[in-house]
C-alpha cells in the first residue's frame, strides 16, 4: 500500500506538464487578456488604462464591429442548422445494410477531411468565381449568374455553402448514434402500423437527441471561431464590402494589422461571453427535447 | 423480388449521384492542375484537360523567390513531427495520471482541463503572442511547437476515456510483479493504447498540417514558411502568378492528407464517430 504523499507525488508528476502548460499558456494569457481589454495597447509602448472605452467603442462607435458580429451570427444560424440537417439526412441514407455504405461513408467524408486547408479555400474561391463552375451551372439552368465576389451577401453565402459542404464529421457522429438505436424499436413500431414519419419523429429523433445536442454545441462553437476560409477567400480583407468579415477575422485584423491589442482582447472577451450565452441556451433548451434513455424518458 | 432491385437501384443512383456532386469541386481542382493556366477558366465547365499538361507542377514546385516548394514541404514536415512527438509524450503521461492515479485535487484539475477545452483560442491568442514576442521566440517554430509538449486537452480527454476501458486488474497484476507506477504506464498502458494513439497522431497530423493562423502569426521569413503559408502567398500574387501552378501545389498539399486517410481510414472514422473530433 502506497502512502498518500507518494500517491500525490506520482499523480502530480504525471499531470505536471498539463498544470505547467495551463498556467503558462492559458491562465496567464487569460488574466493578461482580461487586463488588456481595458487598455489601449499597440505592442510597442506600455498599455494605457482606458476603462470600458474599448467596449463602449465596439457597441456605439464601430459600425464595422457591429457588422462583423451580425454577419457572424447569420453565418452561425444559417450554417449550423443546415449543416446538421444535411449530416442527419445523409447519415440516415447511409444507415442501411448495403455493402457500398463503407465506400459512400468515405466519399461523403472527403470534403471534411481536407476541411481547413488553404487548398480548399482556393478551390472554393475559384469555383464561385465570375466564370466559375457554379455560375456556369446557374446559367445553364437559366438563372442569372451571381457576382459572388461583388456582392457582400453572396460572398457570405459562399462561406456558408463551404461550411455545409463539410458536413462529414457531424454525419459520422450521427451515423454512430443511429447504429446504436435497437432495430427492434422500429420493428415494434411497424407492427403497430407506424409510418415512416412517425418512426422518424417518435423513435429516431428522441433516441438521437443527445447526439444532436452534442453536434449542435460543438458545431456552434467552432462556427463562431471560423477564420481560415474567410481569411483566404477574401485574401485577408474580409471583403467585398466586409461581407466576409467574420468575427475572428476582424479580431485578427484589429490585433495584428492595426495593432490594437487592447481592442482585440476586448473583442475576444465579448466573443467568449456570446459563445457562453449561446451554448447555455442550447443546453437549457435541451431539457425540453433531449431524451436520455437511462432516465426513462420524459 | 423485382421491386427490391429497383429500390436498390434508385438508392444507389441517389446516394452515388449526390457523392459525385459533392466531390465535383475536388475533382475540378485536381483536373484544373493539369490544364494550361490560361485555359483553366475558359474550360471551367469541362473536367478533362485538353491539352493535358504537367508543367504546372514543375512551375509550382519552384515556389517563389529563392525558395522552392520543397523547402515549404520540409518545413511543414518538421513542424508536424515535432508537434506529434510532443502530443504523444505529454498527452499519454497526463491522461494516465488522470485515468489511473488517485491524488488530491484530481477532480479539480480534470474539471479545469475540460473547461480549457471549451475556451475559444481567440481569448488567449493575443497575450500568447505578446508573451512569445517578449521571449524573443518570434520567427521560430518555438511558439508553435513548445506548447504541444504540455498536452492538448482534447487528446488528453480522448486518451483518458480510452484508458478507463482497460481493466484495472492488469495494473494490479503488474504491481504484484514488482512494477512501479511508471512501469505500469510504460509496460501495460502504453502498448494497449495504440489504437487511441493512432487517432491522436492522425488528427495531430491533420490539424498541424492545415494550421494557417499559427504560422501566419509567428513565422516571418520565407525560408521558414509552411505549405499553408506558401499557398496563401500564391493566392495573394494571383494577378501575376499563374493559376495552374497554384492549383498544382494545392493538389500537392493535399496528397499527404489523402495518403494518411487511406492508410488509416478505420482509425479516422472510428476516432470521429466515438469521440466527436471536429473537422
Amino acid at each position: 500500500m502506497q502512502s498518500n504523499t507518494k500517491q500525490n507525488l506520482w499523480g502530480y508528476l504525471f499531470i505536471g506538464p498539463f498544470i505547467i502548460g495551463f498556467l503558462a499558456f492559458t491562465i496567464i494569457p487569460i488574466i493578461t487578456s482580461f487586463y488588456l481589454s481595458f487598455t489601449s495597447y499597440d505592442l510597442f509602448s506600455a498599455p494605457q488604462w482606458i476603462g470600458f472605452d474599448n467596449f463602449k467603442e465596439m457597441f456605439t462607435d464601430d459600425p464595422r464591429y457591429l457588422h462583423s458580429l451580425k454577419i457572424t451570427i447569420i453565418y452561425v444560424f444559417a450554417g449550423v442548422p443546415l449543416r446538421l440537417l444535411f449530416a442527419l439526412v445523409v447519415a440516415m441514407l447511409l444507415n442501411t445494410a448495403s455493402r457500398a455504405v463503407g465506400l459512400y461513408r468515405t466519399l461523403y467524408y472527403l470534403p471534411s477531411l481536407i476541411g481547413g486547408s488553404v487548398a480548399v479555400a482556393i478551390m472554393w474561391r475559384n469555383i464561385f468565381g465570375d466564370e466559375g463552375v457554379v455560375n456556369l451551372a446557374l446559367m445553364s439552368m437559366g438563372i442569372d449568374p451571381v457576382r459572388w465576389f461583388g456582392d457582400p451577401t453572396a460572398a457570405l453565402w459562399m462561406l456558408i455553402f463551404l461550411s455545409i459542404w463539410q458536413f462529414g464529421s457531424s454525419m459520422l457522429i450521427f451515423l454512430a448514434g443511429l447504429k446504436s438505436i435497437p432495430q427492434s424499436y422500429y420493428e415494434a413500431a411497424s407492427v403497430d402500423g407506424a409510418n415512416y414519419f412517425q418512426k422518424f419523429f417518435k423513435i429516431t429523433v428522441p433516441m438521437l437527441s443527445p447526439v444532436i445536442l452534442f453536434n449542435a454545441i460543438m458545431q456552434t462553437i467552432s462556427a463562431f471561431m471560423t477564420f481560415v476560409p474567410a481569411y483566404i477567400i477574401s485574401k485577408g480583407t474580409g471583403g467585398p464590402l466586409d461581407g466576409t468579415l467574420l468575427y475572428s477575422l476582424y479580431l485578427f485584423k484589429q490585433g495584428f494589422e492595426f495593432f490594437s491589442m487592447g481592442y482585440a482582447s476586448a473583442m475576444a472577451w465579448i466573443m467568449l461571453i456570446i459563445i457562453a450565452i449561446f451554448t447555455s441556451i442550447i443546453f437549457m433548451s435541451s431539457r425540453f427535447w433531449v431524451h436520455y434513455e437511462s432516465e426513462g424518458g420524459k | 423480388m423485382k421491386a427490391k432491385y429497383i429500390n436498390k437501384f434508385i438508392y444507389h443512383i441517389i446516394v452515388g449521384g449526390f457523392a459525385v456532386l459533392l466531390l465535383y469541386p475536388v475533382a475540378w481542382l485536381i483536373m484544373s492542375s493539369f490544364k494550361q493556366s490560361e485555359r483553366i477558366f475558359l474550360t471551367a465547365d469541362s473536367l478533362i484537360p485538353n491539352p493535358f499538361v504537367l508543367s504546372n507542377y514543375g512551375q509550382g514546385w519552384q515556389g517563389f523567390g529563392d525558395y522552392g516548394f520543397g523547402t515549404f514541404m520540409t518545413n511543414t514536415a518538421i513542424f508536424v513531427v515535432l508537434v506529434l512527438i510532443g502530443h504523444l509524450i505529454s498527452c499519454t503521461l497526463i491522461a494516465f495520471g488522470f485515468a489511473r492515479l488517485k491524488f488530491a485535487g484530481r477532480g479539480f484539475w480534470f474539471a479545469i482541463m475540460i473547461l480549457t477545452l471549451m475556451l475559444p483560442a481567440e481569448v488567449v491568442m493575443i497575450p500568447q503572442y505578446i508573451i512569445f514576442a517578449k521571449l524573443g521566440w518570434l520567427d521560430s517554430l518555438k511558439p508553435l511547437v513548445i506548447p504541444a509538449y504540455f498536452g492538448h486537452p482534447f487528446f488528453i480527454f480522448l486518451l483518458v476515456q480510452f484508458i478507463r476501458t482497460i481493466p484495472r486488474e492488469l495494473d494490479e497484476a503488474a504491481i504484484i510483479d514488482g512494477c512501479n507506477t511508471f512501469g505500469i504506464y510504460r509496460r501495460i498502458i502504453l502498448p494497449l493504447l495504440v489504437p487511441a494513439l493512432a487517432t491522436t497522431a492522425i488528427f495531430t497530423f491533420y490539424w498541424t498540417w492545415d494550421n494557417l493562423l499559427g504560422p501566419v502569426l509567428y513565422l516571418n521569413s520565407p525560408s521558414k514558411y509552411t505549405v499553408s503559408m506558401a499557398l496563401n502567398m500564391f493566392l495573394s500574387n494571383e494577378t501575376v502568378s499563374n493559376w495552374g501552378a497554384m492549383f498544382a501545389m494545392s493538389v500537392v498539399s493535399l496528397i499527404p492528407v489523402f495518403i494518411i486517410f487511406f492508410i488509416f481510414q478505420r482509425y479516422v472514422v472510428e476516432g470521429i464517430s466515438t469521440s466527436g473530433l471536429k473537422g
